[in-house]
């Protein structure tokens, strides 16, 4: 183990990055997410030896190799259940999950309500291209209805899941959105989501330039007009100058208003105020904002403090032990009714 | 009044009733009263796989059998010489059971025409002369029950639900039981309702007085103690020294037990178990499914943990792809299979050892595991610290068989001495010079076990196949067939761990009778059977299944005939055959209940005299009643 004593030592990006050749296909939107991660962990400084990377599989999936740290690259839609594994065997680790739209909400779906459910302390990246990859071309979960792809040559007709909506509702306790180009917004979220005590999910919106190009650029395009750039205790404000804003009508929807005080136009004071800490109906109402008929929130959208699964699950153990004492396994075997059988081969 | 005592060498009883009639309690108590009085036994509860089936219904029925006896017994016994029935569904479904001429023990209160026609009697069997073969004892135990409890504060429903006691008071008093310790002890178990307590004891003791006063129970049977080896003893259920094994596992290996399991019968009950020993480091999950139950097993395995998981047959299979991967990433793991009937849902609560091949050959690839199989309860605990003895040392997965059978059934078991038990060694490197993820160690080739939070250890793993040495991803052919035989011949390797080949009689002769799990005791009492008649058989008894037991090679092929029995089609058989190109016989049965003596014994004979099994046949054991 390290020396305690021993000042930390500034890492690089370079420190962060395995002797692996990376071998996504050119323009991949996961090499601009490599690298972001890379530099951020080098900044905050990781224990390389503490952190360890999870993943199914996917294209997104091989992203444990290029990372210098520990590295497990395991099966299809597994990697929130052998993550969960992994952290509540060493709660010291820190522990991330790099998925798919594929692997984290279809064939792993399951397992990432769950982890998200228990408020596991995981880091789960949720790289979504809408298609799947590394299988050709195949639409996915979260491919809009009308995609043409392999298997849908006349257009999918499956109504896709929104991701984060489904995270809220999994009960995740830190959600966040970021487009893989956006280095700096990502940066912030990834610090966020380190300190975080619970379960993050993070949605990278990410090109896949080869099956399903461009999907993402109309929103990553116009960061003005198309995003909303999410601060704590600021309205929700977008478009030149922020002269559009988000209000909520009597039905619970979200509205697109043009703010001001002139004709026609709705006060600041009317808007939506973004609270990290809010109820889940306002995370669950942004959430719900998608394009092409929204603006699309970025950043942290929610926040909650809660126990983490591996605490109570450690606290178990340590309170058995306090109530019981340290297990004796020779007064358990002994336990219940025993008899003893003499020399004479029949009980005493 | 007076009573005669006669003395018997060994009984066979059965409580057969309702499933809300309490009759595995009854049978669990009257075995503790067996166990005190220091004779061998053997139990067998049998019950449906639905909580409630309807009241009085043939589904319904619940039975515990107990085998106890002065001499050493290794089944619940063929069948029941004594048969004590608590309404008629329960005779209709246990009746063909019982041996001729034996006693039967009725609650005929419960024979009004609304239970004979569940049971799908036309006529009451009590009065139309169909029991005549039986020594029958009619005795209305529901209206004698609330009886003995008049006066009580209790409801007649909660009165009634206290005849399982009156019964067991009866079989005390038969058996000449001490009547004191029950008492205590029903008064332990209802401590926190001290008034049912009171009732089931007021029952329990009106039970014991009708027996002695009843002028047709006058002898009281005494079964005398059995021999032993000398020891301290508890009577234990498989399941419990399954759990207890695996403690005692994570013990002697320094590391924390991590057990993950998603609820199916029959395995639940070692989640339930070690669920309540936390306090000896032990963490327990209940996952989301299957597959989650082997991933979070895996990872811990991977942080460092002494993982385990279980299940029943169809939750195995969907852990198949998870068992392959830690197959590809050396981790050390045991994933325990307490089998029971299929295929698919098929008999929930009945055993069977039809997963034998699942447990072989059940993965993508060439992905072969060392497969252990539990013979009895008591050899649950031994085989929990062998298997995991096995995946440290070898890093590989490691599959336990158990079944239905052992693990609900009970014996007296000598408790171990644990300083005799060699602890299991466990190395997790930390020096970074020269480190090769895939380097193996050249006595076990196993790699080694670097856990995460190793400073200059780190390194990555997946389920890709690996460079032979660096563990980096490699498509290379060569290394591929490479990688491919060093797994198998990992798995070889691991017949150095194996001690001399587990057989009864001598290394030729006429019949070797082979079998593996738990049908143990029925095949060696067979055995033991046939050798007192003078035959020349022996009986082989596989504890490994994968790699097979070399010690087998070495006399297969000393025998006029093999016969493999199994409750199964003739997995092993086909193993067998393949393996040594002998032409093994198989005995089969399929039925979801374990081999009697009797039926082991005919089919040896029947060998022999040179009938069915011919040599290469699969003879299926049938049924007597619809023989």
């Amino acid at each position: 183990m390290s020396d305690p004593a021993k000042k930390p030592i500034k890492l690089s990006k370079k420190d962060l990055e395995s002797d692996q050749d990376v071998r996504w296909c050119p323009g991949c939107g996961d090499y601009a997410i490599l690298a972001t991660v890379q530099r951020t962990l080098a900044n905050l400084g990781v224990k390389r030896e503490n952190t360890v990377f999870v993943s199914g599989i996917g294209c997104s999936s091989r992203f444990p190799y290029y990372m210098n740290t520990y590295g497990f690259h395991s099966i299809h839609g597994r990697a929130p259940a052998i993550a969960t594994g992994v952290k509540a065997a060493n709660p010291d680790l820190q522990v991330w999950v790099v998925t798919g739209d594929g692997d984290g909400l279809s064939i792993g779906g399951n397992h990432l309500i769950h982890a998200l459910r228990r408020n596991v302390n995981l880091k789960i990246l949720l790289f979504n291209n809408q298609i799947y990859g590394l299988t050709k071309g195949q639409y996915s979960p979260t491919s809009s209805v009308g995609t043409r792809a392999a298997s849908t040559p006349a257009g999918s007709i499956d109504h896709p899941v929104n991701p984060l909506s489904l995270a809220i509702g999994a009960g995740a306790t830190f959600l966040a959105r970021v487009a893989d180009t956006d280095a700096k917004l990502m940066a912030k979220v990834l610090e966020r989501a380190y300190a975080h005590q619970g379960s993050v999910f993070v949605e990278l919106l990410q090109n896949c330039p080869v099956f399903n190009d461009a999907i993402w650029d109309a929103v990553k395009d116009d960061p003005e007009g198309r995003q909303i750039k999410l601060e704590e205790g600021k309205p929700l404000r977008f478009g030149p100058g922020g002269s559009k804003g988000i209000r909520v009508t009597a039905d619970l929807s979200p509205e697109i208003v043009d703010v001001g005080d002139g004709a026609g136009q709705v006060p600041e004071r009317e808007l939506v105020v973004h609270k990290e800490h809010g109820s889940k109906a306002y995370a669950q109402l942004i959430a719900g904002m998608l394009q092409p008929a929204f603006p699309m929130p970025m950043g942290v959208l929610h926040v909650e403090d809660k126990p983490t699964y591996e605490a109570m699950a450690h606290q178990q153990v340590a309170d058995a032990v306090a109530r019981q004492g340290k297990g004796d396994l020779e007064k358990l075997l002994y336990s219940g009714m025993t008899w003893e059988v003499g020399a004479d081969g029949v009980k005493a | 009044m007076a009573s005669r005592e006669a003395q018997l060498e060994r009984v066979v009883i059965r409580f057969a009733g309702d499933s809300g009639d309490g009759m595995q309690l009854t049978g669990t108590e009257f075995t503790k009263a067996a166990a005190e009085a220091g004779n061998d036994i053997s139990t067998f509860p049998d019950f449906p796989a639905e909580i409630r089936a309807p009241a009085g219904s043939l589904a319904g029925v619940s039975g515990f059998q107990l085998h106890f006896s002065s001499s050493e017994i290794y089944t619940p016994g063929d069948a029941p010489d004594v048969l004590v029935v608590m309404n008629p569904a329960a005779l209709k479904a246990n009746l063909r059971d019982l041996v001729e001429h034996g006693t039967l023990i009725v609650n005929s209160g419960t024979f009004i025409e609304a239970n004979l026609n569940k049971a799908d009697y036309k006529t009451n069997p009590l009065e139309d002369g169909s029991l005549q073969n039986y020594k029958v004892h009619t005795v209305d135990i529901s209206q004698l029950t609330l009886a003995a409890l008049d006066g009580t504060a209790l409801s007649t429903k909660e009165k009634g639900r206290a005849k399982n006691f009156f019964a067991l008071g009866l079989v005390f008093w038969m058996y000449g039981r001490e009547p004191e310790t029950e008492i205590r002890r029903i008064m332990q178990q209802f401590a926190k309702k001290p008034e049912f307590g009171e009732a089931n004891v007021k029952v329990f003791k009106a039970g014991y007085h009708y027996g002695e006063t009843a002028e047709v129970f006058q002898t009281v049977y005494k079964v005398p103690p059995a021999k032993f080896v000398p020891g301290i003893y508890r009577n234990i259920t498989g399941g419990e020294a399954l759990s207890l094994g695996l403690l005692t596992g994570s013990q002697l290996a320094g590391k924390p037990l991590f057990y993950s399991g998603y609820p199916i019968t029959p395995a639940s009950t070692i989640l339930h178990t070690l669920a309540k020993y936390k306090n000896f480091g032990c963490m327990t999950f209940q996952a989301e499914d299957e597959i989650a139950a082997i991933g979070a097993a895996i990872g811990a395995a991977y942080g460092g943990s002494l993982a385990v998981t279980a299940s029943s047959g169809p939750g195995i299979a969907l852990k198949g792809e998870a068992i392959g991967l830690a197959v590809m990433t050396e981790l050390p793991l045991v994933i325990i299979n307490v089998q029971r009937g299929g295929p698919s849902t098929g008999l929930p609560t009945k055993t069977e050892q039809s997963d034998l091949f699942q447990a072989l050959y059940g993965r993508n690839g060439e992905a072969p595991v060392p497969v252990l199989a539990i013979k009895t309860p008591g050899d649950s605990f031994y085989c929990a610290i062998e298997a995991m003895r096995v995946a440290i040392k070898y890093m590989v997965p490691v599959i336990l068989l158990s079944d239905g059978y052992i693990a609900n059934g009970s014996e007296p078991w000598p408790l171990p001495n644990l300083g005799a038990i060699p602890p299991i060694g466990v190395t997790h490197r930390t020096d970074p010079v020269d480190y090769h993820v895939y380097q193996r160690n050249p006595e076990s080739l196993a790699r080694e076990w670097v856990i995460p939070g190793t400073p200059g250890l780190e390194h990555r793993i997946g389920g890709i196949e690996k460079d032979f040495l660096t563990g980096n991803i490699s498509y290379d052919p060569a290394n591929h067939e490479r990688q491919t035989k060093i797994r198998a011949e990992k798995i070889e390797r691991i017949t150095q761990e194996m001690g001399e080949l587990d057989l009864r009689g001598d290394e030729d002769g006429d019949v070797l009778i082979i079998g593996w799990g738990g049908t143990f005791g029925a095949l060696r009492q067979a055995t033991e059977a046939l050798r007192n008649q003078g035959k020349r058989v022996s009986h082989a008894h596989l504890r490994w299944l994968s790699p097979l037991e070399p010690g087998l090679d070495r006399i297969i092929r000393n025998f006029k005939h093999v016969l493999v029995a199994e409750l199964n089609m003739g997995q092993l058989r086909a193993v067998l055959r393949a393996r040594t190109l002998v032409d093994c016989a198989g005995l089969n049965k399929i039925q979801g209940q374990p081999f009697k003596v009797r039926e082991l014994v005919d089919a040896v004979e029947g060998l022999l005299a040179g009938r069915t099994p011919a040599a290469g046949d699969t003879v299926l054991v049938r049924d007597q009643a619809t023989a």
